[in-house]
C-alpha cells in the first residue's frame, strides 16, 4: 500500500535516471582510481541515485506524505508546447508569425484570457523585440520568414 | 591601509559613469522583479544574461549583483504594501509589515526596511572588503582534494536548507551532477550522453536550465492558483517614522545585521535563512514581543536588515572561493566563466578592479535603491497591479528570444521548454530545482577535481580525509547534515514551506 505518492514515483524517476545513466556509460570506459575514466564519475552518481530511489520507495510504503495533487495539464501544454513551437517555426516563418503565435497560445493558459488585450500584447512585443533584439542586438532571425517570401 | 587602497580601486571601478549606470539599471530592474508578481531573480538572472553578454565583465556582473539584492528589496516592498512577499526571503516581513500597513503606517514600515537595508548593506560591504582577501589566501593554498570537499559542503548546505524532504533535496542534487556530465568529457574527448545529438556536444547550457526550471515552471505553478491572487493594496501614508520608531528601528538593525551577515557567509544559504532567524530571535529578545504580528516596528527592521546583510555576504564564498552558494550565484559564476573569468581565490589578485569594483558598487547600489524606492514608491505600487495575465506571455517571449540567442540554436528552445516540464512534475513531486540547478554547475567542476584529487594520490580515497583542511569541510557538512535532525531546526526549516 503506497502511503506517499510523492515519494513513490520520484523514487522511481531517480532509480530510472540511475540505472539508464549506469548502463549508457558502460561504453564509456571506467578507468581506475588513480586515472578515471569518463565512466567513472557517472556510474558513482548512478548508483547513488538509485540507492535514494530504492530509499524513497520504501520510504512510501512506511511514512504517510501528502498528496501529489492535480496536475495543471492546461497550463503545462498551453506554457510549453508554444515554446517548443516557436522553436520549431521561428526560421522558417519568421518573428512576425512565431511571436505572436507563441503570445496568444499560452495567454490562453490564463482564466482572464481575452482575445482583445492578447492581440493587441503580441502585436507590441513583436513590433518590440523585431526593433531590439533583430535589429539592435542583431540576433540572425528573420522578420518575415523564407515560408512567406522574407 | 592596504584595505583603503584596495576600497579606492573599487571607487574608480565603480564610480566610472557606465559602470554606476549598469549598477543603477541593476537594482532598478532588480527592484522591479521584486515587486512584479510572479517573476523571481533566478529567472530573471537567466533572462538578462545573455544581453549581458555584450558588456565588459565587470559591468555585466556589477549589474547581475545589483538585480539580485534589488530584488530583495522590492520584495519588501509588496510584503509590507499587499501581503505578497515578491521573494522567499521577504516572507517574514509580511507578518509585521503587512500590519503596519494595514493600520496605517506603511510608511514608517518601509523606511524601517528602507534604512535597514541600508544600514545592513554598508556594513556587509565592509566585511566583503575585510574578509575576502584573507579569505582567498587562504583558499589559494587549497588542492583539489580541498575544492572538491568545499563544493561538497556547498551542496550539502543547499540541501539543508532547501525547503521540504531531505531526501529529495539529496536526490535533485545527484540528479543535477549527472546532468551537468551531459556533453564531451574533456580529458578523453569522449562524447557522453549525447546519444549522437550533436547539439549537447557542449552540454546543456546553464541558462537554458535555469530559464526552463524556474523562468516556465513557475509561470506554471503560478497559473495553477491565478484565482487566489487578490490585490488589497493598503494607502501609503507618514512617509516618515516618528522619533519613537527611530529609537526601536537601532538595536533590531544592529542584531539583524549581524545574524544576517553571520549566516549569509555559509555557503548554500544566502538570505532567508537570515531572515528568519533575526525575526525569531528579535521575537524572544525584544521589549515589545507582545506586538509582534500586530505590527512591530522591530518585526520589520530586524529581518530586513538581515535578508539584505545576507544577500550581500552570500558574494563572499563566490568571490573568494568561487563556490557558488544559491542558485543566483550560481548563475553568476556561469556568467564569469562565460566572460573568461575562472571564479576562484584567483580572481582577487589577476582581476584586483573587478574584485574590489563589484564591492564597492554593491554600497552605490543600496544607496540608489533608497533614494529609489522613496520617491518612486507610487510607481512600484501601480507594478504590483499589473495582472499576472498580462505579465507571463511577455515573460515567455522573452526567455524564448532570449534562448535562442545564446548560441543562435533553435535547440535550446526545445531543452528549455522540456526543462519547463520536469521543474513542473519535479515541483509537483515536492522536490525542489534550486539544489539541482547548483549542482548541474558544479558538476564538471566536481568531478575535475576528484579526478585530479585521486591521480594524486595514487587512487587513494583516503586523501579527501586525511588532508586537514579538507577534513575540516567535510566534517562541516556532515555537521549540517545532523542539523536537520534537531528537531526545532526541522520544525523552522518545514515551516519555510508555508
Amino acid at each position: 500500500m503506497i502511503r506517499s505518492s510523492r515519494d513513490f514515483w520520484s523514487g522511481l524517476i531517480y532509480i530510472f535516471f540511475g540505472v539508464s545513466a549506469m548502463a549508457v556509460a558502460r561504453d564509456y570506459g571506467m578507468g581506475t582510481g588513480a586515472k578515471m575514466g569518463p565512466a567513472y564519475f557517472p556510474t558513482i552518481l548512478g548508483a547513488l541515485l538509485v540507492v535514494i530511489g530504492v530509499i524513497s520507495i520504501v520510504r512510501s510504503f512506511t511514512l504517510h506524505g501528502a498528496p501529489i495533487g492535480a496536475f495543471a495539464f492546461k497550463g503545462l501544454v498551453l506554457v510549453c508546447a508554444p515554446v517548443l513551437l516557436f522553436g520549431i517555426i521561428v526560421r522558417g516563418a519568421g518573428l512576425a508569425v512565431a511571436l505572436p503565435l507563441l503570445v496568444v497560445i499560452s495567454a490562453a493558459a490564463s482564466v482572464h484570457f481575452r482575445w482583445r488585450t492578447t492581440l493587441v500584447m503580441a502585436a507590441g512585443l513583436t513590433i518590440f523585440c523585431a526593433l531590439v533584439f533583430l535589429k539592435g542586438l542583431g540576433i540572425p532571425l528573420p522578420v518575415v520568414g523564407p515560408w512567406f517570401g522574407g | 591601509m592596504e584595505l583603503l587602497g584596495h576600497l579606492l580601486l573599487g571607487l574608480q571601478t565603480a564610480a566610472s559613469p557606465v559602470n554606476l549606470f549598469y549598477c543603477f539599471i541593476g537594482v532598478f530592474l532588480g527592484t522591479a522583479i521584486g515587486v512584479l508578481p510572479g517573476l523571481g531573480p533566478t529567472a530573471t538572472i537567466a533572462m538578462l544574461l545573455p544581453a549581458t553578454f555584450v558588456l565588459p565583465p565587470v559591468s555585466a556582473l556589477i549589474m547581475l549583483a545589483g538585480i539580485y539584492y534589488g530584488s530583495q528589496y522590492g520584495g519588501s516592498t509588496t510584503s509590507i504594501l499587499v501581503n505578497l512577499p515578491g521573494e522567499a526571503a521577504s516572507v517574514v516581513t509580511t507578518l509585521d509589515g503587512h500590519q503596519m500597513a494595514k493600520s496605517g503606517r506603511a510608511g514608517a514600515a518601509l523606511a524601517a526596511s528602507a534604512i535597514g537595508s541600508f544600514f545592513a548593506g554598508t556594513v556587509a560591504t565592509f566585511l566583503i572588503a575585510g574578509f575576502g582577501p584573507p579569505l582567498a589566501a587562504a583558499a589559494l593554498k587549497f588542492g583539489p582534494a580541498e575544492f572538491f570537499s568545499l563544493m561538497v559542503l556547498g551542496l550539502v548546505a543547499s540541501v539543508v536548507l532547501a525547503q521540504g524532504s531531505l531526501l529529495h533535496a539529496i536526490g535533485m542534487v545527484v540528479l543535477g551532477l549527472l546532468l551537468g556530465l551531459i556533453g564531451t568529457d574533456v580529458n578523453s574527448g569522449t562524447q557522453r550522453f549525447t546519444f549522437g545529438i550533436f547539439e549537447l556536444a557542449d552540454g546543456i547550457g546553464f541558462v537554458t536550465v535555469a530559464m526552463g526550471m524556474f523562468g516556465l515552471g513557475e509561470i506554471i505553478r503560478n497559473l495553477e492558483n491565478e484565482d487566489a491572487r487578490s490585490v488589497m493594496i493598503s494607502k501609503v501614508t507618514g512617509l516618515w517614522p516618528t522619533r519613537d520608531d527611530f529609537k526601536r528601528m537601532v538595536a533590531p538593525i544592529l542584531r539583524g545585521t549581524a545574524i544576517g551577515s553571520a549566516l549569509g557567509i555559509l555557503p548554500g544559504s544566502g538570505s532567508i535563512l537570515g531572515a528568519f532567524a533575526a525575526y525569531s530571535i528579535e521575537k524572544k529578545v525584544s521589549k515589545n514581543r507582545a506586538e509582534f504580528g500586530k505590527g512591530a516596528i522591530e518585526g520589520v527592521a530586524a529581518p530586513e536588515s538581515a535578508n539584505n546583510a545576507g544577500a550581500q555576504t552570500s558574494f563572499i564564498p563566490l568571490l573568494t572561493l568561487g563556490i557558488p552558494s544559491n542558485p543566483v550565484s550560481a548563475l553568476m559564476v556561469g556568467a564569469m566563466i562565460i566572460h573568461g573569468i575562472q571564479p576562484g581565490p584567483s580572481v582577487l589578485n589577476e582581476q584586483p578592479a573587478l574584485f574590489w569594483g563589484m564591492i564597492v558598487s554593491m554600497w552605490f547600489g543600496n544607496l540608489f535603491l533608497v533614494v529609489l524606492n522613496y520617491p518612486l514608491i507610487g510607481m512600484w505600487v501601480r507594478m504590483i497591479m499589473i495582472p499576472y495575465q498580462y505579465l507571463y506571455p511577455g515573460i515567455l517571449v522573452f526567455c524564448a528570444i532570449g534562448v535562442f540567442s545564446l548560441k543562435n540554436t533553435e535547440f535550446d528552445v526545445y531543452f528549455m521548454a522540456l526543462f519547463g516540464v520536469i521543474g513542473y512534475v519535479f515541483s509537483k513531486l515536492g522536490c525542489e530545482p534550486a539544489p539541482m540547478l547548483l549542482a548541474f554547475i558544479l558538476g564538471p567542476l566536481m568531478e575535475e577535481y576528484l579526478r585530479r584529487a585521486l591521480l594524486l594520490s595514487r587512487g587513494n580515497p583516503m586523501v579527501f580525509i586525511q588532508r586537514p583542511i579538507s577534513l575540516t569541510l567535510l566534517a562541516m557538512a556532515v555537521l549540517a547534515m545532523c542539523t536537520v535532525l534537531i528537531p526545532t531546526f526541522s520544525k523552522t526549516r518545514e515551516g519555510l514551506k508555508d
